[in-house]
C-alpha cells in the first residue's frame, strides 16, 4: 500500500535558520571577504552578492580518523597491468596510497577551500554590520510630522468595524460562567440527588420526590438559559493609537570638487564613497533622493552622469559649492521634513582666501540643519588651507561634522567604517 | 528477458512526462511484481518535490527534520552551491527508514526515472530496512519521526532557556564524538521479571544501608583499600558518549538529554553505515529486475527501457582506480554485482563456483538473495560471497602499504592465489571497528584528580589523524576535568599520548 504526496508545495527554505547559524559563525571570514570585494570590485557591481571563500582547515568538523602510517592492505579494482609481488614508488600526492578515507581526497581534486555565494541582502548586512547613522535620535520626535497608526490593546467601546469578536465572545462566555456558577452547582446536586433516587427501589414517595426534583432542576435550568448571550458589557474592541514617527524620507547631498587636480582615478576613488553612504542611507530609509553638486570655481547641480563622467578644469572655489547646498536645503529641503546627509570629496585644493569662507557657510548655512556631514579628502600629499579650516568646524560641531583622509582605494572602506561606527555612550 | 510471455499488455505511458495516476499505475504494477518477489515492505510513503526540497533533505542528513546547527546549514551551503555550478546532480531519491517509509521524488525526473526510484527506494531499500538483521535489532523505523520531533523541539528549548551559544558549543563537542556515540556489539535486552525483582531488592538493601546508622558503624575492611586501585570503569567502554551522558561530573541534566539526542541518532544511522555495500546492491539488483519485469509484460516501452540502462549503468560505473573519477570502490556497483552473483550462482554454476559455493550451487535464488539479505553485515557478506568470478570481472587487486618501507607492494591480484585473500581483505575493509580508530573510554582517576583517560587500540600500527586533538578538546568540554588519550600497539606498550589540556613537554617526553 503506498501513498502518494505532492509536497512540492510545502515550506521550503528549510534550511534557512541553518544556513544563517552557519554565517554567524563564520561571520569573520565573510567580513574580510566583503571587505576585500568592496575594494576591487568595480563601482557597479559593489552591491552585488558576493563570493566568500573560507579555508577547509578553518572549517572542518573534528573526528578521530586514522593519520598516515602504520600498514594497510587496501582493495582497488581496474587492475592493469599488475602482477602479484610487483613494487613501485608511492605517488605523490596521495592518490593511489590511501586514498578513500580522507574526506578530503574524496571530493575531487584541488578543494582546499571551501566557497559559497551569499546573495546581496546578506553581503549588505555584513558590509554595514556594526554601523549606523549617527544622532538620529535627537532628530526623532521633535521635528515629527507624520504619525502613523498602532495597536494599543483593547477598549470597551469603538466603532463597529473595530469590534473584536473572539475577545467580546470570550468575555461573553466567561461572563455566562461566573454568572451562572451558583445556579449549576446546585443543578448538579440535585441530579445527584435525582440519580441516587432513580437507582433505588421505586415507590410511591420516591416517584414524588423525583417528579418535584425535576422540576426544580427544570427551573434552575431554565434560569441558566435566561442569561443573555452577550451583553454590551462583553464588547471588546481594537484599540489604535497614532503616535508620531521620524521622518523616513532623506536626502542626500553628494558633493565634490571636479577642478583640475581631480583625476579620474581621484573620482572613482569619491565615488564609491558616495555609492556605499548611498547603500547605507537605502537600508535606513525608505525614500531617497539624491543631489549632486559639483564645483570648480562656481558650483552647478547635475545628474549624475555629468557628475561622474563631464570633464571641466579650472581654479576650485569650495565655498561656492557649500552655498550652493544652503540654498537647495532652504528651498527644497526643509529640516523638518528630511532627514538630509552631504558628503563632500575633494583633493583638499582650494584657492587660499576662500577657506574661511567655507568655514562660515558650513557653521551658518548648512550645519544646523543637516544630520551629518562627511567629509573625505583623498589626497596623498600634506594637508592645506581647507584641512585646516574643517578642523575648527569639527571642533564646533562634534556630533555632525565629520572628515578623514583617504589615500588609496582600500582605504575607502575602513574610512567609511569608521566614519559610521556605532557609538557606544547615547547620542542624545 | 529469456522468455517472453506471448500476450503483451499494453505500455503504462509512452511519454517521459510523469502524472499522479501514472506513478500510481506504476507503483502498482511494481508492488504486484515485488510482491511475486516476496519483498516484504513497510507502507510506503512516496512525496514529490522540488529540487530545494532536496537539497533542504540532503542537509539535514536526509531527515524530513532534524534540530538546528550550523553544520547542517554549512552542508546546504555546499551542496546548493556544487549543485547550481553543475558538479554535482542530486540524488534521484532519498528513503527513510521509517514506518511508513518515506521517498522521496524529485519533480524534475522523468516517468522512466520515477518508475526506477519507486523501484529502488520503495521496494529496494525499503524492504531491505525491514529485512536485515541489523536494522531489526538497532533501529525502531516506527519511532524514528517522533523522536526526532521530540529531539527539535527540546534543543530548541534548550535554546530558548540555555542560550543559542550554549547549546550549540554541546552540540559541536558532541558531533565530534558522535561515531563514538554507538554501541557497536551488544544491545541491552529487556529485563526479565526475577532481574527486576533483584534490582528493585538491590536498591532497597542499598537505601537500608545508607539510611541505617547501624551499617554505618561496622568498620570498613581493608580489601577496599585495594579495590580502590581497580579502574573504573571496570570495562572499557567503548560508547563514549554513553560514558560521558552518564558519568560526566559537571553536565546539568539537560546537557545530559542533549547528548543522548546525539547518541540515539548516532545509533539509528549505525545500521546503515555498516550495509551500504548491501542496502544498495539490494535496490540496484530489484530495481533492475522488477523493472525487467514491467519489461517482459510489455508495461513498458523499449525507450524506458533505454532511459533506464543509461541510468543503471551509469549509476552501477566502477572507475578503474587510475581514472580521475575513482573515489574507492563504488558501493552501488559492488552489492550490485555481487547480488546478480548470487543468483547466477544459484541458476548456473560453474565447476569453480561448486567448489567455492556448494551451498548455493543449484538451489532457489530467491531463497538464497533474500537469505542474504537478512542475515548479513557488509563486512561478513563480503566474506561469505565474493565470487573469484566476480573479482575476475572487477580486476581487484590489492596493495599493500608500509608507511616504513619507500614502495608499494601488489599483494594479490585476481588469480587463483589472490582470490581468497582479497576477499578477506576487502572484508576487513568494511569492517567499520578497522575503519575508524578503536577508542574505548580506559580509566578515569576517581580518587585523584577526576582525569579520563582513553585508550586507542591500534590496528595495524596506524596512527591517529591530525584532528584528534581537536577532538579531545571537545572531550575535554564535555567532562570537565583533563583528558588524556594513549595509542597502545598490539603489545600493549603505549606508542603515542594526547593530553587536553595539553601538558608541558617535559612530562611527555
Amino acid at each position: 500500500m503506498s501513498y502518494i504526496i505532492d509536497r512540492r508545495l510545502n515550506a521550503k527554505k528549510k534550511s534557512t535558520v541553518n544556513r544563517q547559524r552557519f554565517l554567524r559563525r563564520y561571520r569573520k571570514h565573510i567580513k574580510r571577504a566583503v571587505e576585500e570585494a568592496v575594494n576591487q570590485r568595480s563601482i557597479r557591481e559593489i552591491e552585488q552578492g558576493g563570493q566568500v571563500t573560507i579555508p577547509n582547515h578553518d572549517i572542518s568538523e573534528p573526528v578521530f580518523h586514522h593519520g598516515d602510517g602504520g600498514q594497510r592492505q587496501r582493495i582497488y579494482p581496474g587492475n592493469k597491468e599488475y602482477m602479484e609481488g610487483d613494487e613501485f614508488r608511492r605517488p605523490q600526492g596521495g592518490g593511489g596510497g590511501g586514498s578513500g578515507k580522507g574526506k578530503a581526497s574524496n571530493q575531487g581534486e584541488g578543494m582546499d577551500e571551501f566557497t559559497f555565494n551569499i546573495n546581496q541582502e546578506e553581503f549588505l548586512d555584513f558590509l554595514f554590520e556594526g554601523l549606523e547613522l549617527p544622532y538620529m535620535v535627537k532628530k526623532k520626535l521633535r521635528d515629527a510630522t507624520q504619525t502613523e497608526t498602532r495597536r494599543a490593546g483593547f477598549t470597551t467601546s469603538g466603532s463597529p468595524e473595530k469590534l473584536h469578536i473572539v475577545r467580546s465572545l470570550r468575555a461573553a462566555h466567561a461572563r455566562r460562567i461566573a454568572l451562572s456558577g451558583k445556579d449549576r452547582r446546585q443543578v448538579r446536586e440535585l441530579k445527584k440527588e435525582l440519580w441516587k433516587l432513580e437507582d433505588a427501589p421505586s415507590n410511591p414517595e420516591n416517584a414524588k420526590l423525583r417528579e418535584l426534583l425535576r422540576a426544580e432542576i427544570e427551573a434552575l435550568e431554565k434560569k441558566i438559559r435566561k442569561l443573555p448571550f452577550i451583553d454590551d458589557f462583553d464588547l471588546k474592541f481594537t484599540n489604535l493609537v497614532r503616535v508620531p514617527v521620524p521622518s523616513s524620507k532623506a536626502v542626500m547631498f553628494c558633493v565634490m570638487d571636479v577642478s583640475g587636480s581631480m583625476t579620474q582615478a581621484i573620482k572613482d576613488m569619491a565615488k564609491r564613497f558616495f555609492i556605499l553612504l548611498y547603500l547605507f542611507l537605502t537600508r535606513n530609509y525608505k525614500q531617497i533622493e539624491v543631489v549632486f553638486i559639483r564645483h570648480h570655481t562656481h558650483a552647478k547641480e547635475v545628474d549624475e552622469e555629468e557628475f561622474f563622467y563631464s570633464r571641466e578644469t579650472g581654479g576650485t572655489i569650495v565655498s561656492s559649492a557649500l552655498t550652493l547646498s544652503g540654498d537647495v536645503i532652504r528651498d527644497r529641503y526643509p529640516a523638518g521634513d528630511w532627514n538630509i546627509y552631504v558628503a563632500q570629496a575633494s583633493d583638499g585644493d582650494n584657492w587660499d582666501g576662500d577657506s574661511d569662507a567655507c568655514r562660515q557657510i558650513l557653521i551658518n548655512k548648512v550645519l544646523p540643519h543637516v544630520q551629518y556631514y562627511a567629509y573625505v579628502e583623498i589626497t596623498t600629499g600634506p594637508h592645506q588651507n581647507l584641512w585646516l579650516e574643517y578642523e575648527r568646524v569639527r571642533e564646533a560641531y562634534p556630533e555632525t561634522f565629520a572628515m578623514h583622509q583617504i589615500e588609496e582605494a582600500a582605504d575607502i572602506y575602513p574610512v567609511f567604517r569608521k566614519l559610521f561606527a556605532r557609538k557606544m555612550e547615547g547620542a542624545a | 528477458m529469456t522468455s517472453r510471455p506471448a500476450k503483451k499488455k499494453a505500455p503504462l505511458s509512452t511519454d517521459s512526462e510523469w502524472t499522479f495516476e501514472l506513478i500510481e499505475a506504476y507503483d502498482k504494477e511494481i508492488a504486484r511484481l515485488a510482491k511475486g518477489f516476496r519483498l516484504d515492505t513497510y507502507p510506503n510513503q512516496i512525496e514529490i518535490i522540488t529540487s530545494e526540497q532536496m537539497m533542504d533533505a540532503y542537509s539535514s542528513i536526509g531527515m524530513p527534520l532534524n534540530y538546528n546547527h550550523w553544520s547542517f546549514g554549512k552542508q546546504f551551503v555546499e551542496t546548493e552551491q556544487r549543485y547550481k555550478r553543475g558538479q554535482m546532480g542530486l540524488a534521484y531519491e532519498i528513503v527513510i527508514n521509517s514506518n511508513p517509509s518515506i521517498a522521496y521524488l524529485m519533480e524534475e525526473n522523468t516517468m522512466t526515472m520515477q518508475a526506477l526510484v519507486i523501484a529502488h527506494a520503495c521496494y529496494g531499500h525499503n524492504s531491505f530496512f525491514k529485512g536485515n538483521y541489523l536494522f531489526k535489532t538497532w533501529t525502531d523505523a516506527s519511532a524514528i519521526i517522533d523522536y526526532l520531533v521530540f529531539a527539535k523541539k527540546y534543543i530548541a528549548d534548550c535554546e530558548e532557556r540555555y542560550g543559542a551559544e550554549a547549546v550549540e558549543e554541546l552540540l559541536d563537542s558532541c558531533h565530534a564524538l558522535m561515531n563514538y556515540g554507538v554501541n557497536r556489539y551488544k544491545r541491552p535486552q529487556p529485563r526479565t521479571a526475577e532481574e527486576e525483582r533483584q534490582r528493585q531488592r538491590d536498591r532497597e538493601e542499598y537505601i537500608q544501608r545508607h539510611l541505617n546508622d547501624l551499617w554505618n558503624t561496622i568498620p570498613q575492611k581493608e580489601e577496599q583499600e585495594t579495590a580502590r586501585v581497580s579502574r573504573f570503569p571496570k570495562d572499557p567502554e567503548e560508547n563514549i558518549l554513553y560514558f560521558i551522558e552518564k558519568n560526566a561530573p559537571l553536565l546539568e541534566p539537560w546537557q545530559r538529554e542533549v547528548v543522548r539526542i546525539v547518541r540515539k541518532i548516532s545509533q539509528y544511522f549505525y545500521p546503515q553505515k555498516q550495509t551500504q555495500v548491501m542496502n544498495e546492491g539490494w535496490a540496484c539488483f530489484w530495481h533492475y529486475n522488477l523493472l525487467y519485469g514491467l519489461y517482459d509484460e510489455g508495461l513498458v516501452t523499449d525507450g524506458f527501457m533505454m532511459e533506464f540502462l543509461h541510468s543503471h549503468s551509469s549509476v552501477v560505473y566502477q572507475p578503474p582506480f587510475d581514472s580521475p573519477y575513482f573515489s574507492g570502490i563504488n558501493p552501488y556497483t559492488l552489492g550490485y554485482h555481487m547480488m546478480q552473483d548470487i543468483r547466477r550462482i544459484c541458476e548456473h554454476p560453474t565447476d569453480e563456483d561448486r567448489e567455492w559455493f556448494p551451498q548455493l550451487a543449484g538451489t532457489d535464488w530467491l531463497d538464497a538473495v533474500h537469505y542474504a539479505m537478512e542475515n548479513f553485515k557488509d563486512e561478513s557478506f563480503i566474506q561469505q560471497y565474493l565470487s573469484p568470478a566476480l573479482i575476475r570481472e572487477l580486476k581487484l587487486f590489492e596493495i599493500y602499504d608500509d608507511a616504513e618501507s619507500p614502495t608499494l607492494k601488489v599483494s594479490a591480484i585476481h588469480n587463483e592465489a589472490g582470490y581468497q585473500r582479497i576477499r578477506e581483505d576487502l572484508s576487513a575493509q568494511y569492517n567499520l571497528g578497522n575503519r575508524e580508530p578503536n577508542i574505548q573510554v580506559y580509566n578515569v582517576d576517581v580518587r585523584g584528580d577526576r582525569s579520563l583517560t582513553l585508550r586507542h587500540y591500534m590496528y595495524n600500527n596506524q596512527p591517529l589523524g591530525e584532528s584528534s586533538e581537536e577532538v579531545l578538546r571537545h572531550l575535554h568540554r564535555l567532562w570537565g576535568f583533563d583528558v588524556h588519550l594513549e595509542s597502545v600497539k598490539s603489545d600493549d606498550t603505549v606508542c603515542a599520548q594526547y593530553h587536553c589540556p595539553p601538558r608541558e613537554i617535559l612530562e611527555t617526553l
